[in-house]
């Protein structure tokens, strides 16, 4: 096993949310299932309402999306989630403040914001790490923020004690593994495709051997995205690692106008599906 | 000349791909494998001759370069003072300065066994230049550019289907030059193992911005060359255009190091610089933030969403800058002014009259400057100012601009 990521947060040393959450998991057999959301979308009264429901339905770990006008590596689906939070007003303020009103009943469901870094360069990475950690934020996606640029956001981040979960990718050979592992917390995020979100259908015999070549290399758990629309699918893919992540299909939900219950019952679904692996 | 290389402004990026702050490779993972690919392809051909032979065997027979440096010797006397020459990059093959930077590219992509080309396109100029040298390589050729930009800029979306490229009108977003980007980019990380993304200005992450400088460059070294043959001294000051940044920056980096000559870098100012956004001074109405893969001077809100800018020229219609502009404007050595939709209309139309040139838009704002700081200045003071594209593509906006009925002609 590599030495360099081989406790849950080497760089605060202290164990977060995510990390409990997987030793949990792990104790229980299970695979953790990981539900991502826009905030924000269609408004910020639907979008709490969606993510309060999300415990409950068996999600283990929320992805907060933080709305971006150029989202460059998502598909057209959480596109326009993003366009509709946006002009429904949604800022990175009231994004920290789903965040905060969901942690006001839930002490212990990790929540991860994913996005791009520009909304957080633009407020000052000093000032929107307190303010992340102060409203219960765990860890942090951030898209367009490779290795190469880890002094920017992901070593600040880890000092506030905040997990900064990397994306690996079927273009990261094992040459350039160790550098995506290196700085890596609470889990790794393996993008099953190359492509976009909500674009081809993740086949689990592809990721399999994936999974296991970044396995391993760390004692992080692998947790696979993009291309998991079905419960059928989650469980599938859900049984080859760690766990799985659900989003565009979720917010094609949101985007059809269904209502939070509906929703809801939808990420039931897709839960279940992966804990069944 | 600089005393040592550390007084050099001509050194960036640095390893990171940096200038000053600005720049870096802001992606995601998908695509830094492809770009660490792509810089050491790049840092090999920079220092291989044969590449270069290749480059300039194509400028001359198929570009038609050294483009022309040309006194404009009715200009300058109606404008009464400074002598004003114009470096003639509108006289290329497609009719701007854009084949320059693609030529480079597609032999690149070549060299690396790519098959296929994408590319973005505002007004249209970069996506015809792509689509031109991948029809002369037989390179399959997709060109993403705004559905907006589609509708207003059909001649040259016919051009590039003559040339036997596919052009994607891109709806994402709100349709126009940055959404092309973010469509090339999602293209590109979907296709990552035979395509070659072509960038068409001094912009991306690392190494397209010091990538297409590098190609665009050619401009300035003709530049000072033809300036010493014509007046035995470099010029007093050289300016270009800005939208993303690409002819100023061939323009300006090969005078980087000659401190007397004055640098000025002319944005859009559109309908004014104002706190409404009605324009694309990215430098002079905008902050640092981070978009297509570099820090640089972007257009946004408070919130860091990017804005649209507004402009005339559908080819200086860009939230953000190269980022070694950036940096030039916060060390001082180049200076960014702004020209309005109403004074670009005017050196166009100065332009015509006087010279018998019908330049394009984006060139029209740089003449503008010309034309505001020329008659206050000795007669012996030098301007060369680079006449980057011609203005066939423009005349339908600039008919409509000035009331003109073209529907009978």
């Amino acid at each position: 096993m590599a030495q360099t990521a081989s406790r849950p947060n080497e760089q605060t040393d202290a164990m977060t949310r995510i990390d409990d959450t997987f030793a949990r998991l792990k104790a229980e057999g299970k695979k953790a299932f990981v539900a991502y959301v826009m905030a924000g979308d269609p408004d910020f009264e639907t979008s709490l309402a969606v993510v309060k429901g999300l415990p409950g339905a068996g999600v283990d770990i929320i992805e907060l999306g933080l709305p971006f006008t150029d989202p460059m590596a998502d598909g057209p689906t959480i596109q326009l989630a993003g366009q509709r939070a946006l002009e429904g007003g949604q800022t990175l303020q009231k994004t920290l403040d789903i965040a905060r009103a969901l942690r006001a009943d839930d002490d212990t469901t990790p929540i991860v914001m994913m996005g791009y870094y520009n909304p957080i360069y633009s407020r000052g990475v000093d000032r929107f790490l307190a303010e992340a950690k102060e409203a219960g934020i765990d860890g942090l996606i951030i898209v367009d923020l490779p290795p190469e640029e880890d002094d920017e956001l992901c070593i600040p981040a880890q000092k506030a004690g905040l997990n900064f979960i990397r994306l690996a990718t079927p273009t990261t050979d094992d040459a350039r593994l160790p550098a995506v592992l290196k700085n890596t917390s609470g889990f790794v995020y393996y993008v099953s495709i190359t492509g976009i979100t909500g674009a081809a259908e993740a086949q689990a015999g592809d990721v399999a051997p994936e999974v296991a070549r970044i396995k391993a290399a760390t004692d992080l758990p692998v947790v696979v995205g993009f291309g998991i629309k079905t419960p059928e699918t989650a469980e599938a893919i859900a049984g080859v690692a760690d766990g799985c992540v659900v989003g565009s299909a979720i917010v094609a939900e949101i985007g059809a106008g269904k209502s939070p219950d509906e929703v809801v019952g939808f990420v039931r679904s897709l839960a279940d599906g992966a804990h069944r692996a | 000349m600089p005393d040592d290389i550390l007084n050099s402004f001509m050194t960036g990026p640095d390893e990171k791909g940096r200038f000053g702050d600005f720049g870096g490779r802001f992606v995601s993972e998908t695509l830094m494998p492809l770009i660490l690919e792509l810089e050491r392809q790049y840092e090999h051909a920079k220092t291989d001759d044969s590449f270069w032979d290749e480059m300039h065997h194509l400028w001359t027979h198929y570009v038609g370069r050294p483009s022309p440096m040309y006194f404009a010797e009715r200009l300058t006397e109606r404008l009464g003072g400074a002598k004003v020459y114009m470096k003639r990059d509108e006289l290329n093959h497609t009719g701007a300065h854009k084949i320059n930077n693609v030529l480079g590219q597609i032999i690149l992509a070549r060299r690396m066994g790519k098959t296929r080309i994408i590319a973005e396109t505002g007004a249209g100029q970069h996506g015809v230049a792509t689509a031109t040298v991948c029809a002369k390589f037989g390179l399959k050729c997709v060109v993403y550019m705004g559905a907006h930009d589609v509708e207003r800029q059909a001649p040259n979306v016919f051009r590039m289907k003559l040339l036997g490229a596919e052009v994607v009108p891109v709806t994402s977003g709100r349709g126009t030059l940055k959404d092309a980007m973010n469509d090339a980019l999602r293209d590109w990380v979907t296709n990552v193992r035979d395509t070659f993304y072509c960038i068409g200005t001094v912009a991306g992450p690392h190494p397209y911005p010091a990538m297409v400088r590098d190609f665009q460059a050619i401009i300035g070294k003709e530049a000072k060359e033809q300036m010493m043959a014509a007046e035995g001294r470099l010029p007093d000051t050289i300016i270009a255009a800005i939208g993303g940044g690409s002819n100023a920056m061939g323009l300006f980096f090969p005078f980087l190091d000659d401190k007397d000559v004055s640098i000025i870098g002319v944005e859009a100012g559109g309908k004014g610089v104002n706190d409404k956004m009605e324009h694309c001074a990215s430098l002079t109405g905008g902050r640092p933030g981070v978009l297509h893969g570099n820090r640089t001077y972007l257009l946004q809100d408070e919130d860091g969403q990017i804005l649209e800018g507004h402009s005339i020229s559908a080819g200086l219609d860009y939230p953000g800058i190269g980022p070694e502009h950036s940096w030039l404007h916060e060390i001082g050595r180049a200076k960014y002014v702004s020209i309005t939709d109403t004074e670009a209309l005017d050196a166009f139309q100065l332009c015509c009259e006087t010279e018998g040139i019908i330049p394009a838009l984006e060139p029209s704002h740089a003449l503008a400057h010309v034309a505001k700081i020329a008659p206050d200045l000795p007669k012996d003071h030098i301007i060369c100012m680079n006449m980057c594209g011609r203005g066939d593509k423009d005349i339908f906006t600039v008919a409509r601009a000035l009331g003109w009925d073209m529907s009978g002609a």
